[in-house]
């Protein structure tokens, strides 16, 4: 694809795709044409120069094709009516409506599987094809070719609208398009890298369409952070490291400062939700100069918040975390004792032995690692915990902070 | 669109004495008023139900439900909604929503695809 085509297709794809849905109601002859559209200028721009109205020239060819099409197929009357009687085709690209949220909103329906909204997400909103999103996430293109069919049948038998949720639903169903996002950037964070940066380039548009929903920048904002260490989180032989074993010179400073100023934009605005405590403590962690110098007490504070608005024993283990680094190993373990329905969760142990290490309880530091190994689900983990048991043993009291993961990684 | 709403019990669930689940009565007189709900009934349990097949030309009926599954269905309706969020939210006002299930089923109209 031509530089200049593609830098069409990356917002253009999904304004589109989503004008055509609205247009048509038919999800499928929707994508067909915005790709006939985007077939047709890889042909016709670089003979003839790409248009000074790109996104009002695609549009137009895919309406064309819509017609054709349908009238082909010599069916849906009623479809055809809509399409052909739609005013002029727009001239200007500035005059085109954004379907976009409406597509978000849509792919990401809470009557659709997390499995479905995820693809349907990347299909339409991001433009990933079929065979690039089965890649992804190691399946057969098949399949995945299925599971988007069958999505859209579903999203036109059961009845789906295609709009923004009115303001009732406004909350819950936002956090649904905002999940599905941090699904996927999760999985890119683990897999393929091409997700997060899909997952960002989504949840910014989604902040320029709706600058008002602070969770929406928070997400923007974490994603950003996390993303902006990427480089730096497995060393050289593909082992993954904790924060205090990252060199921080590979972390992206540029994102890191945008992704803070973001947050904080965010923050302003007075309603702190999940997703900006979490993008907040990750800021913690990225914008100090090592373990020592991060602000553990604000780390610890923002966790006693974020458990206030989104409860779990995951985020009561991360607060302790950071308690016992603000305040030392024993106020770390009494909150680590206190915490309910992890017993089975490797990481509560490792955690508790170096708390206990660290306070120097050396034969119950011992036990706890020895469950932690037990119960540690992969190989690479077991090896990890090994390890640190071994340097423990060696090395004797140290300040670094325990195995528990930094929120979120 | 129309949706066909089965009301069902769940036989895993157990509401609360005071859940603060709407009144049937209420839900059947707003949905009425409003031209969404055009018909619905309770339906008796299986005991009462009759089930009828007809091989080789011959009616043969058998006393029960089709399948021998627990009682589910306690009750249907039928529903004119503007799409499935609009069923969604007529639902959750139904008081077997707060104390079983309600499935939503749309038509499917003969002569579409």
């Amino acid at each position: 694809m031509s530089s200049e085509i593609a830098a069409v297709y990356a917002d253009g794809w999904s304004r589109i795709v989503a004008t055509m849905i609205r247009l048509t109601g038919d999800w499928s002859l929707a994508e067909e044409c915005a790709q006939e559209a985007f077939a047709t200028a890889l042909r016709v721009w670089p003979a003839d120069g790409t248009p000074d109205q790109p996104l009002a020239w695609l549009t137009t060819v895919a309406r064309r094709a819509a017609i054709d099409r349908v009238r082909r197929a010599a069916v849906e009357r009623e479809k055809l009516r809509e399409v052909a009687m739609e005013p002029a085709p727009w001239t200007v690209d500035a005059e085109i409506p954004d379907d976009r949220l409406e597509l978000m909103f849509t792919c990401c329906h809470p009557a659709l599987n997390v499995e479905a909204q995820v693809a349907l997400t990347l299909r339409g909103v991001a433009g990933m094809s079929t065979a690039e999103i089965a890649r992804a996430f190691l399946v057969p293109e098949k399949t995945m070719g299925q599971r988007i069919f069958r999505a859209k049948q579903r999203i036109k038998q059961a009845g789906i609208p295609f709009r923004v949720p009115p303001g009732h639903l406004l909350p819950e169903r936002l956090s649904a398009v905002l999940h599905v996002l941090y699904l996927l950037f999760n999985e890119g964070y683990s897999g393929a890298g091409e997700l997060c940066r899909e997952a960002i380039r989504i949840g910014r548009t989604l902040t320029e369409l709706m600058p008002d929903e602070p969770e929406a920048l928070g997400l923007l904002a974490l994603m950003l952070v996390q993303d902006a260490r990427r480089a730096a989180r497995t060393s050289a032989d593909g082992t993954l490291l904790t924060l205090d074993e990252q060199d921080r010179a590979r972390w992206d400073r540029k994102q890191i400062d945008e992704g803070a100023e973001i947050c904080e934009r965010a923050l302003r605005r007075g309603k702190a939700g999940p997703f900006q405590l979490q993008a907040a403590i990750a800021v913690c962690h990225a914008t100090a100069n090592g373990t020592d110098a991060t602000d553990w007490p604000q780390i610890a504070g923002l966790y006693e918040h974020l458990r206030r608005v989104a409860p779990g024993p995951v985020v009561d283990l991360n607060r302790a975390v950071a308690v016992a680094m603000a305040a030392g190993p024993q106020a770390g373990l009494e909150l680590v004792d206190a915490i309910d329905g992890l017993d089975g969760y490797h990481l509560l142990h490792a955690t508790r032995a170096d708390l206990l290490r660290r306070a120097g309880r050396d034969d119950e530091a011992a036990g706890s690692w020895r469950r932690a190994l037990e119960l540690a689900p992969t190989e690479a983990e077991r090896r990890l915990l090994s390890h640190r048991l071994a340097a423990a043993q060696r090395t004797g009291p140290r300040t670094a902070p325990p195995a528990a993961p930094p929120p979120a990684e | 669109m129309k949706y066909l709403m089965l009301v069902c019990v769940d036989p895993d669930f157990t509401p609360g004495e005071d859940d603060g689940k709407p009144d049937v009565d209420d839900w059947a007189g707003e949905m009425d008023g409003k031209g969404i709900r055009l018909m619905g009934d309770r339906t008796r349990p299986s005991s009462a139900a009759t089930t009828v097949r007809v091989r080789n030309r011959e009616v043969l009926v058998t006393d029960g439900p089709f399948t021998e599954t627990k009682d589910v269905i306690a009750g249907f309706d039928v529903l004119e909604c503007d799409d499935l969020d609009q069923a969604i939210e007529v639902a959750s006002k139904h008081p077997m929503a707060w104390a079983g299930a309600i499935e939503l089923r749309p038509v499917w109209p003969w002569g579409d695809e």
